[in-house]
């Protein structure tokens, strides 16, 4: 187990490599940069510029002098836009917040769309099926663009019971809209995935065994059918989670959250190279770090995967 | 008394495609202390006619008739009512030890959870008594094999824990659906004679369902042969071995391979069973028989007795034809 962790870590550095060298590359082959604008800078200020960045050197030695920066002294270099601001404070800023709501919405993804499922399973073709079928397939195809401001004029401006933007710390009237927005089809998915595998959980052989055995209903959901159901769960739940992180840009523009999705965009369209990367890596190292804890978790319940 | 009785026993489901008999009007009885074999190939009826005992049918399947066990009715009783019986009184044992064990759970869980919630057993009392029972049923090693998962043990051990964990309650039935199937050759005669070492060791009495007769020929006291969802013979093992006089038991018993047979091909009952959505009219075997006449597939028939003893066959042509 601990040598398998440690074998998935080791993978994890030169997957990240790859990772950056690749984004490094292809960003830097998108027309324009952090410095161009509308109205052009003169070539001799413009080459000035770029030279305090070291953005006129070739790319690998841009790359190497980057990376060599993250490595020694932990810095992810300084925002070309916000030039009051390093990376590593503009992620620092951002990025709790994110996580905040990323991970309630999380919560209320696993906490809603698990048991959805599981009821619908157990009440197959009765009106409870249909309805959690049919409010999470509803809740799938309506995409988050159009929940965003449908919340917002249902609950800010109608019924005025929440703010209709802002963060305030993380307070949890700020929390409810974001969270409802960004869990929703996430939930609507888990539901689907739980209803499925637990159906077929209920028809194995294992489970007329738990029931011949004289066991009450109880102790064989609990027992015998819940755990295998979620393995397909778990393994989705791993990228769900970063997704669920990565997938905020919309809130931050809504709600104006101030999360890390907002900067992110931002930083694509200004061609702000170092806060591009800065997120890049901190999402791609959240990818393997979820995706490790997910495949621990399925060795977990299942013994038939030993590391 | 019979310790189960079973009279005009009926199952059928209904499936998008219409209703199915699986189960026409079966009546038979299990004798304290015997087994009882119940033979046929696959969607004769065999399994859904225990499942229907227990209360096991699938969710589309209804089941009408009664079902007497020690004199009482357990046909259709709410699942409370069921899982008193179940485990405690009939237990079960299933075809594929590979699926039938929870691949998710530790053995000992799946063991102890019987105990625990039938007789109210601590868990270190359970995980004891546990123990002694696989070492009953001859498992090396009890005592540390119990922590393992299913997957960890080999198809002839898996079954053997299986049945371990059906007579933990010391059942008065033991209905075995199709024990051996899913095993090689050499284990199914292990597990055979296990069975039969502990209904005797246990005196309690075995429903044992089967396709293979060579299974039924020395491990059973009675047979019940069945096709197309009703009974064609049933009687003494010996009696049906020594003399079947139903055209379909005799089919079965002339497919059993011989060593000192010469010829090469293997004998079969030509045709297919029944597509039990569209039963044949009459006798379900009228249109695989060489015996039919206008009357087979027309009218069904009835069982009636032969030789004025408990050999029951249900047949229009004469014994005299057949034998």
């Amino acid at each position: 187990m601990i040598n398998y962790i440690i074998k998935r870590i080791g993978i994890a550095i030169p997957t990240l490599l790859i990772l950056i060298a690749v984004s490094f590359y292809l960003m830097h082959a998108a027309p324009g940069g952090p410095f161009t604008s509308e109205r052009p800078l003169p070539p001799q200020v413009l080459a000035n510029i770029e030279a305090k960045y070291g953005l006129d050197q070739p790319i690998w030695r841009q790359m190497i002098n980057y990376l060599s920066g993250i490595i020694t002294e932990f810095d992810f270099g300084p925002s070309y836009k916000y030039h009051d601001r390093t990376v590593n404070e503009i992620i620092g800023r951002g990025f709790p917040i994110t996580l905040k709501y990323g991970f309630w919405s999380f919560i209320a993804a696993i906490g809603v769309g698990i048991p959805l499922g599981a009821i619908a399973a157990i009440r197959k073709n009765t009106w409870i099926d249909y309805l959690a079928v049919g409010v999470s397939i509803g809740a799938q195809v309506l995409p988050n663009f159009v929940m965003a401001p449908l919340l917002i004029i249902v609950f800010t401006l109608w019924l005025d019971w929440l703010p209709g933007g802002g963060w305030n710390g993380g307070s949890w009237e700020y929390l409810v809209m974001p969270v409802i927005a960004l869990s929703t089809s996430y939930m609507a998915s888990i539901a689907r995935i739980t209803r499925s595998s637990m159906l077929e959980v209920l028809n194995t052989n294992y489970i007329r065994t738990a029931k011949s055995k004289g066991l009450p209903t109880k102790v064989i959901f609990f027992r015998h059918v819940l755990k295998p159901s979620l393995l397909p769960v778990i393994s989705y739940l791993g990228p769900a989670f970063v997704g669920l992180i990565t997938g905020s840009v919309l809130i931050d523009i809504y709600f104006s959250t101030g999360g890390m999705g907002y900067f992110f965009v931002n930083a694509a369209f200004n061609r702000d190279y170092s806060v591009m990367m800065g997120i890049t890596i901190v999402v791609g190292g959240l990818t393997i770090l979820f995706s490790l804890i997910a495949d621990l978790l399925y060795a977990w319940i299942d013994p038939k995967i030993r590391y | 008394m019979n310790l189960l009785e079973v009279t005009n026993l009926k199952v059928r489901f209904e499936t998008a495609d219409g209703i199915v008999n699986a189960v026409n009007d079966v009546n038979f009885s299990v004798e304290e202390g015997k087994i009882l074999a119940i033979v046929g190939e696959s969607g004769s009826g065999k399994s859904q006619t225990v499942f229907a005992m227990t209360g096991l049918l699938d969710h589309n399947g209804s089941a009408t008739g009664s079902v007497k066990f020690e004199g009482e009715e357990i046909l259709n009783l709410s699942n409370q009512k069921l899982n008193k019986i179940r485990a405690e009184k009939i237990a079960m044992i299933f075809q594929d030890p590979m699926t039938s064990l929870n691949p998710y759970v530790r053995v000992s869980d799946q063991m102890t959870e019987v105990l625990m919630h039938h007789q109210g057993s601590s868990k270190a009392e359970a995980l004891k008594h546990s123990i002694s029972m696989l070492d009953a049923v001859r498992i090396p090693d009890a005592n540390n094999q119990i922590r393992m998962y299913p997957h960890e043990f080999s198809g002839g051990m898996r079954q053997r824990v299986m049945i371990a964990m059906s007579l933990l309650c010391r059942p008065k039935l033991l209905i075995a659906d199709e024990p051996t199937t899913a095993l090689d050759v050499t284990v199914q005669a292990q597990i055979m004679q296990l069975l039969a070492d502990l209904q005797k060791d246990f005196g309690m009495s075995i429903i044992l369902i089967t396709h293979d007769l060579g299974v039924v020929a020395g491990n059973s006291d009675d047979m019940l042969v069945m096709y197309g969802g009703e009974i064609m013979e049933i009687g003494k093992t010996e009696s049906l071995y020594s003399k079947p006089t139903h055209p379909y038991t005799q089919g079965l018993m002339s497919a059993v391979p011989r060593l000192n047979d010469s010829e090469e091909r293997l004998i079969t009952i030509p045709g297919n069973p029944p597509n039990m959505m569209k039963p044949p009219e009459g006798c379900p075997f009228s249109p695989r028989c060489n015996y039919a006449n206008d009357q087979c597939s027309n009218v069904s028939p009835i069982l009636s007795n032969v030789d004025k003893s408990d050999h029951y066959r249900a047949c229009h042509v004469e014994i005299e034809k057949i034998v």
